[in-house]
């Protein structure tokens, strides 16, 4: 019998999820602390308050795991007391992701006009210039990032600020 | 007074200090036993505690004794442990038994005192960051900063410590919001805005199960301490779901006594130390019925192997549960006793009647394992053997009415859930998911404060008994008569037992040098001491300590030989159990790794 079953796959996937909670003290050391204590990877994480009036906050998580582990970690963070609700955008629902980056590129001559001339095409923006460097403003998926700063490397590039993953969902409803 | 009771009917707020909030709450709870210890940041609770005549406090001897206490009390009664603490010290001290509560899914309310709130985050003297420290091992923890939350805060963590899948809950109360006065709301005003346990089965997969089990032609029901937990209803629908389809049963250590022993369809206890039969018959199934338990690594052995061919449902009151170790074929998020409930309905309600004779030649089978005998021993006229020693002890306690066992951890404990059978729920205490030595003997004490006339037995190791010994005075106290029923091997038997087959025999450090002797020990305490050193004399120094009415610690000296079979060896599986040394038991190098 156990031949036929489907077995789970063990492959590596990415997930990024979304936790809607109380914002009550210790809150972000609740979910940190569940990642770590159950030996859950993050790649990115975003928190802040988002309602002000019931005091809930939303905290974006990029992580990585197989299906079975990605579906423990939704159940632990359900598990939570100050847990309203978990969505995950990669497998339940489609969502909009966004991280916004700040870039340091410094540098003269050709590679200072190929640094501006790429950020163009990557519809980033300067929001610092000197004589010697730009701090670049852009704002995309992730991925667009990473390719961003890949070829920024070789022109000058000092370092990278990011913000990690915000993630909303299509169309008129809510997470 | 009379003019204000329809006030207090109507929840109105009133005015209290923090502190008097505490005690006030406790009994708006319905606790009647607190088990404490007292310091500077707590003297404002222990001052209104020392004007409140209805709740008994319990003085322990260190906190950690506090928590297995307040556990003890819990497990035998259904009714949540509090416990009272001071900060620093006291709260650290209590994190042992918060862990040892957490594993084992045991309600406790374990309050403690802070420094004041100016002081947080300075290092001041006995402050430690406690809801830092008790964040990973509580199922929800407190700051209270300001007094007006703080009655909001203790319902709350009544709610959530005895709902859903309990837990041990920490209020953490700095010693100025206990002197401040704020406003008392009672516990029908609360409504927390997040936690919401989901303890209704859904239907269709109650359906679904009822299905599977008609189908099923070699089915098991391995249940665990989810029964227990969701009540003694759940005990009786458990008993009355193999009254219907007459499936043979196995539970977990954390489950005994939910299924009566003495039934025939009972196999005795799964696992690592396990029967033949209950093994050997949870390999096999084409259908295991996991109901409130959580395919612990000490149950499943090297999961690869783990009944290969078995289609699998898994009730559990905690989502995570589902899939987290084993993936299964059917998973129902639910209370246990709603869901029997349910599942016993639609199979009455459908008429469904089990596979009659695949079952027959099941149980055919399953009589073949028992054949094994696998719990069976060479006996000794010269040493007293630990099997002996408990067999003796529930031959000579059986007629004792109510009997509550609490063990420590090790062999003895093994032994103990191998052969002291139970009949009823919530008779049996043990730390089974921590494993921590020293639970027993504050256990004892904790459920003899809620049972006063009861049998409460510490089935025990002479080194495990020593980490917690103090509370032998706790009881002299309070006047219980606990029974310390020590298995004295000379060794952490356990640990001698793995050193033996997995390290050569190089017993490093488990032999227990320089022991006290017990006897005079319980002298010094004021309680009685026995000693027993050969099989001939057991029985009548057994029915010597049951005859007083006094804490009496037994020692029993065992043969310090003696290994726990049988025994699934670390790494493999279900089918491979070794029943006695002569066995062998090579273990991989992989099984070697594994605790």
């Amino acid at each position: 019998m156990h031949d036929t079953k489907i077995k789970p796959s063990d492959e590596v996937e990415r997930h990024t999820l979304t936790v809607l909670v109380d914002n009550e003290a210790g809150v972000l050391a609740r979910v940190v602390g569940l990642f770590s204590g159950r030996g859950y990877n993050i790649e990115s994480l975003t928190v802040a308050e988002v309602d002000p009036i019931s005091r809930t906050s939303r905290i974006t998580i990029v992580t990585s795991g197989t299906p079975a582990v990605i579906e423990q970690i939704e159940n632990q963070l359900r598990r939570l007391v100050p847990t309203h609700k978990v969505t995950n955008w990669s497998s339940q629902k489609a969502g909009i992701e966004r991280e916004m980056a700040l870039i340091k590129v410094s540098g003269s001559g050709d590679k200072r006009v190929e640094a501006l001339r790429m950020a163009d095409a990557f519809r980033a923006r300067p929001v610092d210039t000197t004589h010697a460097s730009f701090v670049f403003e852009i704002t995309g998926a992730p991925g667009k990032i990473d390719s961003f700063i890949d070829l920024m490397r070789p022109l000058g590039l000092v370092e990278v600020s990011r913000t990690g993953v915000a993630a909303i969902s299509r169309g008129p409803e809510a997470m | 007074m009379d003019k204000d009771d329809t006030q207090t009917l109507e929840a109105a707020a009133e005015t209290l200090t923090g502190a008097q909030m505490v005690i006030r709450a406790l009994k708006d709870q319905g606790v009647t036993h607190l088990f404490g210890y007292p310091g500077g940041a707590v003297l404002p609770i222990y001052d209104a505690l020392f004007k409140a005549n209805d709740i008994t406090h319990v003085l322990v001897r260190h906190e950690q004794g506090a928590v297995h206490a307040a556990e003890g009390y819990a497990r035998s009664t259904g009714k949540p442990g509090v416990v009272l603490v001071t900060s620093g010290p006291g709260a650290t001290n209590a994190v042992t038994g918060l862990t040892d509560a957490l594993m084992d899914s045991i309600p406790l309310v374990v309050l403690t005192g802070q420094v004041p709130t100016h002081l947080i985050g300075t290092d001041a003297f006995q402050e430690c960051d406690t809801v830092g420290i008790t964040r990973p091992c509580t199922k929800h923890n407190w700051l209270v900063k300001n007094v007006n939350d703080l009655s909001r805060v203790l319902h709350e963590a009544f709610d959530i410590a005895t709902t859903g899948r309990p837990g041990p809950v920490v209020v953490d109360i700095p010693k100025d919001v206990q002197f401040q006065s704020g406003d008392y709301h009672g516990p029908q005003a609360i409504h927390h805005r997040t936690y919401r346990p989901k303890t209704d089965p859904d239907q269709a997969a109650i359906v679904k199960a009822v299905e599977m089990m008609a189908a099923a032609k070699r089915p098991i029901i391995y249940s665990g301490g989810g029964i227990i937990n969701s009540g003694p209803e759940a005990s009786k629908l458990l008993r009355e779901l193999v009254d219907l389809t007459g499936f043979p049963i196995t539970s977990t250590l954390m489950g005994l006594g939910a299924f009566p022993a003495s039934r025939p369809e009972w196999m005795g206890l799964v696992g690592m130390h396990g029967t033949w039969e209950a093994n050997h018959a949870m390999h096999d199934c084409d259908l295991m019925i996991c109901l409130g338990a959580r395919f612990d690594d000490r149950v499943t052995g090297k999961v690869s192997s783990f009944s290969p061919g078995s289609k699998k449902i898994h009730l559990d009151i905690d989502a995570s549960q589902i899939n987290k170790i084993v993936h299964v074929d059917l998973g129902i998020v639910a209370d246990a006793a709603k869901a029997l409930r349910e599942i016993i309905r639609v199979w009455k309600a459908q008429k469904h009647k089990v596979q009659t004779e695949a079952l027959k030649a099941w149980w055919k089978q399953i009589d073949t394992w028992r054949q094994k005998k696998s719990l069976s021993y060479r006996n000794s006229d010269r040493l007293i053997k630990p099997q002996y020693a408990i067999d003796r002890l529930y031959a000579l306690t059986r007629d004792k009415g109510e009997v509550y066992i609490t063990t420590e951890v090790g062999q003895h404990q093994m032994w103990a859930a191998q052969r002291f059978h139970f009949e009823e729920p919530n008779r049996w205490m043990t730390s089974g998911g921590l494993g921590t030595m020293g639970y027993g003997l504050p256990a004892a004490v904790g459920v003899q404060m809620a049972h006063p006339d009861a049998l409460v037995i510490d089935i025990a190791g002479e080194a495990s008994v020593q980490m917690t010994m103090q509370e032998m005075s706790t009881a002299m106290q309070y006047d219980l008569p606990i029974k310390i029923f020590i298995l004295n091997n000379e060794y952490m038997g356990m640990v001698r037992q793995w050193q033996e087959i997995l390290h050569g025999g190089r017993y490093s450090h488990s032999y227990s040098e320089a022991l006290p002797d017990f006897v005079k020990m319980a002298e010094a305490f004021g309680c009685i001491g026995l000693r027993a050193e050969r099989p001939d004399e057991l029985d009548d120094k057994i029915k010597q300590m049951l005859s007083v009415r006094k804490p009496v610690l037994f020692d029993c000296r065992v043969d310090p030989t003696e290994n726990c079979y049988p025994m699934i060896p670390s790494g493999a599986a279900h089918n491979e159990m070794l029943l006695s040394p002569d066995d062998g038991g090579e273990i991989s190098d992989a099984g070697k790794m594994l605790v």
